[in-house]
C-alpha cells in the first residue's frame, strides 16, 4: 500500500525576474512501513522534496499526495492537521524548543492532539524508553549532548506513532557513533511501529542503514534503488 | 487556546530573567497607577466630604446678589429669611448664615475679613460654633487655621472688627477668640471671622436676615425660592470635580509614560522573539501548528506578560497599596496654598472597579502590542522559518 504518491512533481521558487527549478518532473511512491532515503548532493532538491511530502511547501505542478489527500489541495489548516496527526519530523539542527523540558518536547504533539494527562504521561514515557532518554526528563535541551537532542527530536517524532516520520540531515550534527545509535533506533522503530521513514541525506553513515537509496540530480530522480523489502513485506515501487 | 495559554506559559518561565524584567515593569506601571488613581480619588472624597462639614452642608440657597468672588456684592446679598423655609430652619434642619464685609485690626494692622454670623446650636456643620455660646465683655468669633496664620491670632486673644451697617455707618467692637479650626478648606477659612448671628442681627441692624442659607439633607427635593438660588451640592462641589478631572488629564501623561515604557519592553521582546525564535516557529508549524495558531501563541505570549505582571503587582503592591491608604500619603509642599478643599495628607481610596480597569486596560494594550509585530509571523515561510532564515 502506498502512503506517498507523487506524480510529475516540479517546484520553481521565484529568483529576480526569473524562476530556480529545484524538481522537476519527479514521480516517486513510498509504501508504509519503507524505511527509505532522498540522496544527492546540496541543492539537488532532497529537503525541497520532503518539505512537500511534509505538506510545509506546495508543488508548483504535478501531484502529491500523501495518505490519500493531495498536497496543493490542502488549505493552511487541513495541511497542518496533517502534519499533527500522521507526520513526526526530524532536524539537522533537532528544533527542540529550548525552554521546554525533554518531557515538556515531547509532550508537544500530544497537547496539539489534545490527548488526555494520564495518556500523555504514558506516551511520552514510552517514547524516551525507546530512545533511552527516561533519566533526562527533566533536563532542558542545552544541557543535552547533540546525540541526546536528537534522541529528544526522534522521541518527538514517534511518540504520536505517526504514519510517516520525515527526516532531514538528522546525522549532520552528530559524530559517527552518536548517528550509528541514531539511526539503530530509528530502524527498530521503523521494525517494530511499521512506520515509514523517509530521510534527506547526503551522510554515508545514513544511506548504509537505508532499505531504499533515491539518488537525486539536479532536481531528478538519478536512480532509485531497493536493497531490502519493507517491515511490511511490500516491495518497493520503482520508477 | 487553553493549550496556548499553557504553551505561552512555559515559554515565559523558561525566559528567565528577560521576562522576570518586562513583568516587573509592567507591574510597576499597575501598582503607581492604581496609586495615583487611589490619591485622587481619595482627594476627592476627602475634599468633598471637608466641605460639606464645614461649608456647603447639603447645598444651598443663596441670595440672588451673592457672589462670593466680589466682596462689594456683600453689602447687597442679604434679605430676611423665606417664610418658606422657616419651619426647617426652627427644626435645625436649614441654618442661615449672615455675611458683612468688615476688617479686623490684629496687632495693629487692618485685615479685611468676612464676618460671618452663624447660630451657635447649629449641628449641620462641624465648625465650632458652641465655643460661641459663652458670656464675655467682647463679641465671642471664632477663626479658621488659615486665619489664625495670616492674623497671628490665638485662642483668646483680643482684637478689634470694624463693620458697615445697613445705614453704611463705621460701627467697631472688641472681639475675643474662642477657637480655631482645621478645616482644610480654605473657602471656609481665609480671611473669615465667626460671629454669633444674632449678635451680628444686631450690629448690622439686618435682624432676620441672611445671605446663605444651607440645609441638612442634600437627596431632598427642593423647592425654588423667590430671590435666591438653589445651589445643589453637586454644583457647589463642582470645582473640585473640574480641579480632580483637570489633574487626572495631567496625570494621564505620566500613565502614558509609564504605559509607554511597559509596552515598548513588550514590543520590543515579541520583535526580538520573531527574529530569534524563527527556527521554533517553523517547528511549532511542522509539529502541526497553523501560521495563525503561532500568532495566536505570540500573542497569548505577549499578553500573559500583563497577567504575570498583575500576580507580581498582587505581591508587592497590595501591602504597599492598604499601607498607603493606612498612612496617606503627605504632601512635601502646603496644602494650604493650593486654594481648595485639600487636606496636607491624602488617603488614597481604591475601588475593585479601579483595579480592574486599570488591568483590564493594561491587558489589552499589551495583547495590542503583543499582536502587532505577531503578524509578521502569518506572512513566513514556515521552511525558511526552520532553517532559521531571517525573513
Amino acid at each position: 500500500m502506498h502512503i506517498i504518491r507523487i506524480k510529475n512533481l516540479t517546484k520553481r521558487f521565484p529568483m529576480g525576474k526569473g524562476a530556480f527549478t529545484a524538481l522537476r518532473n519527479v514521480s516517486l511512491n513510498f509504501a508504509e512501513g519503507e524505511f527509505a532515503g532522498l540522496i544527492g548532493p546540496s541543492g539537488s532538491g532532497k529537503t525541497t522534496l520532503l518539505n512537500i511530502i511534509g505538506s510545509l511547501d506546495a508543488p508548483s505542478d504535478g501531484s502529491v499526495e500523501v495518505l490519500g489527500q493531495s498536497i496543493g489541495a490542502l488549505n493552511a489548516k487541513e495541511a497542518a492537521r496533517l502534519r499533527k496527526e500522521n507526520m513526526g519530523f526530524i532536524f539537522q539542527s533537532y528544533n527542540l524548543l529550548q525552554v521546554h523540558t525533554v518531557y515538556e518536547n515531547v509532550e508537544f504533539p500530544l497537547l496539539l492532539l489534545k490527548f488526555g494527562a494520564d495518556k500523555r504521561r504514558k506516551m511520552v514515557l514510552d517514547a524516551l524508553e525507546w530512545v533511552g532518554l527516561t533519566d533526562k526528563e527533566k533536563s532542558k535541551p542545552p544541557q543535552l549532548s547533540g546525540g541526546e537532542c536528537q534522541r529528544v527530536a526522534i522521541a518527538r517524532a514517534m511518540v504520536k506513532r505517526p504514519a510517516m516520520v520525515l527526516a532531514d540531515e538528522p546525522t549532520a550534527n552528530l559524530d559517527a557513533a552518536n548517528s550509528h545509535n541514531i539511526l539503530k533506533t530509528m530502524e527498530k522503530l521503523n521494525r517494530e511501529l511499521k512506520t515509514t521513514f523517509v530521510f534527506a541525506t547526503h551522510d554515508d553513515k545514513v544511506i548504509n542503514y537505508l532499505q531504499r537509496k533515491i539518488f537525486l540530480l539536479d532536481g531528478r530522480v538519478d536512480k532509485d534503488e531497493t536493497i531490502r523489502p519493507t517491515t511490511t513485506g511490500d516491495h518497493v515501487a520503482r520508477n | 487556546m487553553w493549550l496556548a495559554i499553557k504553551l505561552a506559559y512555559r515559554n515565559l518561565i523558561g525566559a528567565g530573567l528577560r521576562t522576570w524584567l518586562n513583568v516587573l515593569v509592567l507591574s510597576f506601571s499597575f501598582v503607581v497607577i492604581i496609586w495615583l488613581k487611589g490619591v485622587m480619588t481619595g482627594w476627592d472624597h476627602q475634599a468633598k466630604t471637608d466641605m460639606t462639614n464645614y461649608e456647603i452642608g447639603g447645598g444651598q440657597y443663596w441670595h440672588e446678589a451673592y457672589d462670593p468672588f466680589d466682596p462689594l456684592s456683600l453689602y447687597d446679598s442679604h434679605a430676611p429669611i423665606p417664610e418658606a423655609v422657616r419651619a426647617e430652619v426652627q427644626a435645625g434642619d436649614m441654618e442661615p448664615m449672615l455675611f458683612l464685609q468688615g476688617h479686623i485690626f490684629p496687632q495693629g494692622r487692618m485685615m479685611p475679613a468676612i464676618i460671618k454670623g452663624i447660630k451657635p446650636d447649629q449641628s449641620i456643620f462641624k465648625l465650632p460654633a458652641a465655643s460661641l455660646d459663652t458670656v464675655t465683655d467682647a463679641i465671642p468669633a471664632f477663626i479658621g487655621a488659615m486665619m489664625a496664620t495670616s492674623s497671628r491670632l490665638e485662642v483668646g486673644d483680643r482684637t478689634t472688627i470694624r463693620w458697615r451697617d445697613a445705614n453704611g455707618t463705621f460701627d467697631a467692637a472688641e472681639i475675643l477668640i474662642t477657637a480655631i479650626f482645621h478645616s482644610n478648606v480654605p473657602s471656609a477659612e481665609a480671611a473669615q471671622v465667626y460671629i454669633p448671628l444674632e449678635k451680628l442681627w444686631d450690629i448690622s441692624l439686618l435682624e432676620g436676615e441672611a445671605t446663605v442659607l444651607t440645609f441638612r439633607d442634600s437627596e431632598a427635593e427642593r423647592a425654588e425660592l423667590s430671590g435666591w438660588v438653589l445651589k445643589p451640592k453637586k454644583l457647589l462641589t463642582k470645582s473640585v470635580d473640574d480641579m480632580i478631572k483637570t489633574k487626572n488629564a495631567g496625570q494621564s501623561v505620566l500613565y502614558g509614560i509609564l504605559l509607554l515604557l511597559a509596552m515598548l519592553a513588550i514590543f520590543d521582546t515579541q520583535v526580538l522573539s520573531i527574529f530569534r525564535r524563527q527556527k521554533e516557529i517553523g517547528t511549532y508549524i511542522a509539529l502541526g501548528y497553523t501560521r495563525k495558531e503561532v500568532v495566536g501563541l505570540f500573542t497569548v505570549e505577549g499578553t500573559m506578560h500583563a497577567v504575570l505582571a498583575a500576580v507580581v503587582s498582587a505581591a508587592y503592591g497590595l501591602p504597599f497599596l492598604a499601607w498607603q491608604a493606612r498612612v496617606g500619603w503627605t504632601m512635601p509642599i502646603d496644602a494650604s496654598q493650593f486654594g481648595m478643599a485639600m487636606a496636607q495628607t491624602l488617603y488614597p481610596v481604591y475601588s475593585v472597579g479601579l483595579v480592574i480597569s486599570t488591568v483590564l486596560i493594561l491587558t489589552v494594550t499589551t495583547a495590542i502590542v503583543s499582536y502587532v509585530p505577531s503578524r509578521k509571523i502569518a506572512k513566513m515561510s514556515p521552511t525558511e522559518a526552520l532553517r532559521g532564515k531571517l525573513q
